[in-house]
């Protein structure tokens, strides 16, 4: 284990310069308002503001519930408004500034009660609430939102560059690397042109490995690692690492974290081929549907090979990527059935160059 | 060298095929150097056995990580055979074994194998000191996937999860199985250590396989007292529970039955 780590530490010390660089990069500070999660959690503390504020303005429980009825009645509406302007607009405001999108924003909600506080006056009392104690308690609420989300962010930065360094050390099987060396120099006098191929996946391979993997990649170059990768494991294992792609409807565009499915392939090859003399198959199923994109990974399942400790680091270390970048809009599931492991992935279809 | 005129014959073995042909080229080009004859390849712990019966070797260059059987098993697999051949370990990397090898002097090679290491390996290898079991024992890491007896100067592999029970008996173990028995030399109470999670002991001199437990009767002793008695899964002999070990037959009652 620590032999590990420290040839893991040791890699990425090769890599830190450029690390570093990208480290100082200002994180985004303004959340995804498309993504579902940042919804609900938006949702979620206004509600809860306005329990504060009735809380604030009533004496007792059952004048409470009065005025949160009665801030909600023009509240609610206004989230939902809010929202909706909100994802509709989410691209434009991540091109402007930090400060001016802000500005922007608390801008756009006072524009939002405004209209609401005077359509309110065509139904309920013209006059009350006022004009400027709505614009105070939107704008308070807006900056506070807008606050959650900025601390938020700065706390899974590090989170997502410590995510980052788990990921290096969670890839490299240094059996990989070492078998696979091995297997390229077993070529080198017999095959020399299958040697040259090999050793250009290996660095393909270790490059990306290596590479700032903070942002996402269009599925196909995770596929074609993947390919990569497959071949080089195929080079040493031979006749006992089948391969079925069913991938022929996948949308290729589709943006996903760096190294996905590369450390699941790793993974079932590690479990389920290497344990066995026997063949076995690896599947990887991939398609999608309007706005999700769904993966299906299977490899034989073999009781006795007993190395979980690692396959539930790289599984962990998947989550929580997946989790950094789609929130509660992505998953991953696992499950063992008649003899095989399944490894099941839904994400959002988020398409490159939008 | 010059005291061993005929040439030193080695045997490869090890799960993947360019594995195997990299040391190949590599005993090709010691054999320049000093008398070299490749007895043979295989690719599995079994395989190895099984060559070996035919075909006499001095070296077994054994890779570790291997499925069905891994290199530490396989050689203490052979360490039963009345000659059994040197071992030079070969690993890509591993992590708990390597610490144990330098401290016991087992020869191991790191792959990629590097020809002037393997050279220096194959010319020492009559000087060094056989394995020994025990030291063997002591480095592996798992339980063995395996029981092996010599029969007529061969090595029987016996897989474990076959094994009905394990029964002392004066100098030897006897292992069953659904289709017959055969005699082992190795203790009992280190069976049974090693095989903890596999076994319980239902007696002073019995260990059974908890999967093959099919149920608990209660019997008649000689001094009209009652005791408990294991039934298993294909076998009509039921072996006795001493009353030191009654409790068993709650627990594996409880969780199994």
């Amino acid at each position: 284990m620590t032999s590990l780590s420290a040839c893991s530490v040791a890699i990425f010390g090769l890599h830190q310069p450029m690390a570093s660089i990208n480290q100082n990069r200002y994180p985004n500070l303004l959340p995804n308002f498309r993504n579902l999660g940042v919804m609900l959690r938006l949702l979620v503390i206004v509600i809860a503001m306005t329990f504060v504020a009735a809380a604030l303005k009533s004496s007792n429980w059952y004048d409470m519930l009065d005025q949160w009825l009665g801030i909600s009645t023009l509240a609610q509406p206004m989230v939902i408004l809010s929202l909706l302007l909100l994802a509709l607009a989410d691209r434009w405001l991540h091109k402007l500034d930090y400060p001016l999108a802000v500005a922007v924003i608390v801008a756009g909600e006072l524009g939002v009660a405004s209209l609401m506080v005077i359509a309110s006056w065509a139904v309920f009392t013209p006059g009350t609430p006022g004009l400027e104690r709505s614009w105070f308690f939107t704008a308070v609420a807006t900056l506070l939102v807008l606050a959650y989300f900025n601390l938020r962010s700065r706390m899974l930065s590090p989170a997502l560059t410590e995510a980052r360094l788990q990921a290096l050390q969670a890839r490299i099987r240094p059996h990989f690397l070492f078998n696979s060396i091995n297997a390229v120099l077993s070529l080198v006098r017999s095959e020399p042109r299958r040697a040259e191929t090999a050793l250009e996946d290996l660095a393909d391979l270790f490059r990306v490995l290596m590479a700032d993997n903070r942002d996402l990649v269009p599925l196909v170059r995770e596929v074609e690692l993947c390919h990569q990768y497959l071949g080089l494991e195929a080079l040493r294992l031979g006749d006992r690492l089948r391969v079925e792609w069913q991938v022929d409807g996948m949308p290729g565009g589709a943006l996903v974290p760096p190294l996905l499915l590369q450390p699941l392939l790793e993974n079932a090859v590690y479990h389920g081929i290497e344990p066995s003399m026997e063949p076995g198959v690896i599947s990887i199923h991939i398609s999608n549907d309007r706005d999700r994109v769904h993966m299906l990974l299977r490899n034989p399942f073999r009781a006795e090979g007993s190395h979980h400790a690692g396959n539930k680091m790289a599984l962990a270390n998947i989550r929580e990527r997946l989790s950094l970048h789609f929130d509660a809009e992505a998953s991953l599931q696992t499950r063992t059935s008649d003899g095989h492991y399944e490894v099941r992935i839904t994400l959002p279809y988020v398409k490159e160059g939008k | 060298m010059s005291k061993h005129p005929q040439s030193l014959r080695v045997v490869i073995t090890d799960d993947e095929a360019p594995a195997r042909s990299r040391v190949k080229d590599l005993l090709e080009d010691c054999a320049g150097s000093f008398p070299i004859e490749l007895a043979g390849e295989a690719a599995s712990g079994r395989e190895l056995l099984a060559l070996l019966e035919e075909t006499p070797a001095d070296v077994v260059l054994l890779d570790i990580r291997m499925p069905e059987m891994d290199g530490l098993e396989v050689a203490q697999h052979l360490l039963k055979l009345p000659e059994p051949p040197s071992v030079i370990f070969t690993t890509a990397y591993n992590d708990y074994a390597l610490k144990a090898f330098e401290l016991h002097a087992v020869d191991y090679l790191m792959k990629p194998i590097r020809l002037r290491r393997l050279h220096d390996a194959l010319t020492r290898v009559r000087a060094i000191t056989p394995l020994r079991l025990d030291v063997l024992q002591q480095i592996a890491p798992d339980a063995r996937t395996h029981l092996s007896v010599l029969e007529r100067g061969k090595v029987v592999l016996i897989p474990v999860p076959e094994i009905l029970y394990l029964r002392a008996e004066l100098k030897y173990v006897t292992i069953r199985t659904a289709a017959r028995e055969y005699l082992l030399e190795e203790s009992l109470s280190k069976l049974e250590q090693e095989f903890s999670e596999q076994f319980v002991r239902i007696h002073r001199s019995c260990l059974v396989a908890k999967a093959q437990i099919t149920g608990f009767e209660k019997a008649g002793g000689d001094s009209g007292e009652s005791h408990w008695a294991v039934t298993l899964a294909g076998l009509d002999e039921k072996l006795p529970v001493s009353r030191r070990q009654q409790h068993i037959v709650k627990e594996l009652g409880r969780n199994q039955l």
